[in-house]
């Protein structure tokens, strides 16, 4: 006889699913992905018409907080939100209790009175995201955090290449310059490879994070490495970030010399990509920037579509499995 | 050379227990009698002689822990720690005596801030703690402070810990400086040019997380610098909190060529990787970093060969809201004396990774030893200095758990193996739990 033990646990509902964050690319699948992609895709075909608002998010708020200058991501998640109707709060670091000594914890607690639905993040600090996702109960997306994560870079890029090149699956892709600072290019190591696109990385060895090939990248010191390469994406040489005396390199002409991106270093037929701002004439030749195969403008507008996309997929339905993240509760 | 409160020593009997003494060669189980704070007798079923009697059958009975190494915060910032609650916390983590680190606001690094440090503690010190001073006048790496003066007033040792002496030539100075004051120089090793903008290992975690690296060389090169000049001096000398594979090699080859040298490791070094930063948790900050699998191991080998003598906590007291920011803003340091034994139990004695006996010679005899403590024994007429330990215990570290000011433990949360029953520190009964 065949016995049916009914365990208590079994009785109780389930529990709620976890609060879903977008922090950062190593937190999704490749079902995520396309799914965001998809919703991107159908976004961009709304914004072809004359009528580009939707009532998707109408009622749910939405606070920016950029404790960092921006202004392409700033401007896309605030111009992303109100094209789906949602409301908006924008706080920047300066000129806000920030200047005053207000802690990030004071900040998010404060915000989080409102009961905003989400909060998008840039900061300064690696860990910044984690940190506000303990002390609200909205839904965190970064918009950078120091050098460890943009993934909404990363996911606009995924989309322009999908446009531009019809496929990022097999597209071997060489990322070029200061690495060691760059969270475009950490998520975009992330993001490529998740969906299956072969990342050979190219710079100064002094730029160049030591142990980096465990992303399961590919590394090389020389420029002529990118000429193998579908899509050359070219990093900002974030001369911001640059420790006064640190000598990573010994100028900036020197770095423009060896790893600039001109067009007698490229293959006709070569996507050329760059998350901007650029530095024409130091990391990227005026001529390439401009190109007809430069995908840096298509680039722009993917970062509205797809940051609706993000905010879309976070507040409605979407499929569990943006990011499960903390296990903190909110106090 | 240590300082406490004045009180009244205790007479106990501990019954039952396991005693392991691996310092005096005793493992048995015996019971154990204190008459008036001394070992009186070690034997089978002692008469109480009217003493209060400690059944502690299944328990297991050691000589009492000491920390080489403790950030008692005071005077500064009594906010943090006090020496009050900092040997409170000791007591509770099974130690009898401890050492604290002079890196305060002011620096200990003349005789009146000693001094003063010494009544304080002669007030409210629950266990004997030593002081170490500065070695160089605010840690600034400048001029050499009045050691000689320093160790009359009392300095354990001395120590710039937080940074290092960065000129050499100044280093050598110190370490002739050292035969006068007759006290051991204790150091941070660490090439700030190598480390600087660093803050966790340099590996394939900070190359993946973003972080600035603080690459093992920024201390193996310093570890490398300084036995140099240890030898040269014919001077001894401490290397505070080994990190690096490199360290411990380097360590090893000095003593074999007769430097006299001896060399502490954290518990958190020797129980976690970079790995455990990918939670992004502000508590796995502390200089030195968290280093790869492959130092872990290297460290516990050393642990076990006792090309690393002693265990030491580093506890570093932080305020919460200092703590609580991001990764990248909070300050280094994490607490670790109410933990140390359990933590290190679990991670590596529970596993078999370390023998018990190794692991309590390390925490006590070893300890003592470096700066020149008489090692605590079980045995007839030494002061009694013993921790009773419940190794079948487990407990969940929480923000509750701890009698230390702050609460910033790499171990909040996780589930500790081993437990505290009974300190008696200098024949006082200092922690019952």
């Amino acid at each position: 006889m065949t016995e049916v033990r009914v365990m208590r646990e079994d009785l109780r509902p389930p529990a709620p699913p976890p609060r879903r964050h977008l922090i950062s690319i190593e937190d999704l699948s490749k079902d995520d992905v396309e799914r965001l992609l998809g919703t991107a895709r159908s976004f961009s075909r709304s914004l072809e018409r004359e009528m580009k608002k939707l009532p998707t998010l109408r009622g749910r708020t939405i606070v920016n907080m950029f404790f960092e200058s921006s202004t392409r991501t700033s401007s896309s998640f605030e111009l992303a939100a109100k094209r789906l109707s949602a409301d908006t709060i924008s706080i920047k670091g300066s000129g806000s209790s920030v200047d005053k000594g207000e802690s990030l914890k004071d900040t998010i607690l404060t915000l989080a009175a409102y009961d905003p639905d989400v909060i998008v993040i840039r900061h300064p600090h690696i860990g910044a995201p984690q940190l506000a996702a303990q002390h609200t109960a909205a839904h965190i997306v970064n918009a950078g955090d120091g050098k460890h994560q943009h993934p909404t870079q990363a996911l606009l890029d995924l989309f322009t290449i999908q446009e531009e090149v019809g496929k990022i699956e097999g597209l071997h892709v060489a990322i070029v310059g200061d690495v060691l600072h760059s969270r475009v290019a950490r998520s975009n190591i992330q993001a490529l490879t998740l969906m299956g696109a072969r990342v050979t990385l190219v710079g100064p060895p002094s730029l160049m994070p030591r142990g980096i090939e465990a992303m399961g990248c590919e590394v090389s010191t020389d420029i002529r490495a990118i000429a193998a390469a579908d899509v050359v994406y070219v990093l900002r040489m974030q001369r911001e970030r640059m420790l006064e005396g640190a000598n990573y390199v010994p100028s900036l002409r020197e770095y423009t010399a060896r790893w600039g991106v001109t067009s007698e270093r490229l293959r006709p037929g070569q996507k050329v990509m760059h998350p901007g701002p650029m530095n024409r004439g130091v990391e990227i030749d005026p001529r390439v920037a401009d190109h007809p195969e430069s995908l840096i403008e298509i680039q722009v507008r993917a970062g509205l579509v797809v940051r609706m996309a993000v905010l879309y997929d976070l507040l409605t339905h979407g499929p569990v499995g943006v990011q499960t993240a903390t296990l903190t509760e909110v106090a | 050379m240590l300082y406490s409160k004045s009180a009244k020593k205790e007479s106990i009997v501990v019954k039952g227990a396991r005693v392991l003494d691996p310092a005096a060669g005793v493992d048995d189980t015996v019971d154990v009698r204190v008459d008036d704070g001394v070992i009186a007798e070690v034997g089978t079923v002692l008469h109480p002689n009217g003493h209060r009697v400690v059944e502690a059958g299944g328990l297991l009975l050691a000589p009492a822990f000491v920390d080489p190494h403790v950030h008692l915060r005071t005077p500064g910032r009594e906010d943090e720690e006090t020496i009050e609650s900092g040997t409170k916390a000791a007591a509770a983590g099974g130690f009898c005596a401890i050492f604290a680190m002079p890196n305060t606001e002011p620096v200990v690094d003349s005789a009146a801030v000693l001094g003063a440090l010494v009544e304080t503690a002669r007030a409210e010190a629950e266990i004997p703690v030593g002081f170490l001073a500065a070695i160089t006048k605010g840690q600034e790496g400048g001029e050499l402070t009045e050691m000689a003066e320093l160790a009359d007033a009392g300095a354990a040792a001395f120590s710039d810990d937080g940074r290092p002496v960065e000129a050499p030539g100044l280093m050598r100075r110190a370490l002739q400086y050292s035969a006068v004051s007759g006290r051991r120089l204790a150091l941070h090793c660490e090439e700030p040019t190598l480390s600087r903008g660093g803050h966790i290992h340099e590996g394939a975690v900070s190359a993946e997380l973003g972080f600035g690296g603080y690459p093992s060389v920024a201390e193996s090169v310093m570890v490398e610098r300084d036995l140099a000049l240890a030898a040269y001096e014919g001077r001894p000398l401490h290397i505070l909190h080994v990190s690096a594979r490199e360290s411990v090699e380097a360590i090893e080859a000095a003593r074999s060529a007769g430097v006299e040298v001896t060399a502490e490791v954290t518990p958190h070094h020797l129980s976690l990787t970079d790995e455990a930063i990918r939670s992004l948790d502000s508590n796995l900050k502390m200089n030195p970093p968290l280093r790869s699998a492959e130092d872990r191991t290297a460290l516990v080998d050393a642990l076990k060969r006792g090309t690393i003598s002693a265990v030491a906590t580093d506890h570093a007291p932080h305020a919460q809201h200092e703590k609580e920011v991001p990764f990248e803003a909070a300050p280094f340091g994490v607490t670790g004396l109410e933990t140390a034994f359990a933590s290190l139990y679990t991670n590596l004695v529970a596993p078999g990774l370390l023998p018990l006996d190794t692991l309590i010679e390390r925490m006590s005899a070893g300890a003592a030893r470096v700066y020149g403590l008489t090692p605590p024994k079980i045995e007839v007429g030494a002061p009694a200095n013993l921790v009773l330990l419940d190794t079948a215990a487990s407990w969940l570290v929480t923000e509750q758990s701890f009698r230390s000011r702050s609460t910033n433990s790499w171990l909040l949360g996780k589930k500790l193996q081993g437990q505290v029953r009974l300190t008696v520190a200098d024949g006082r009964v200092v922690h019952e739990g």
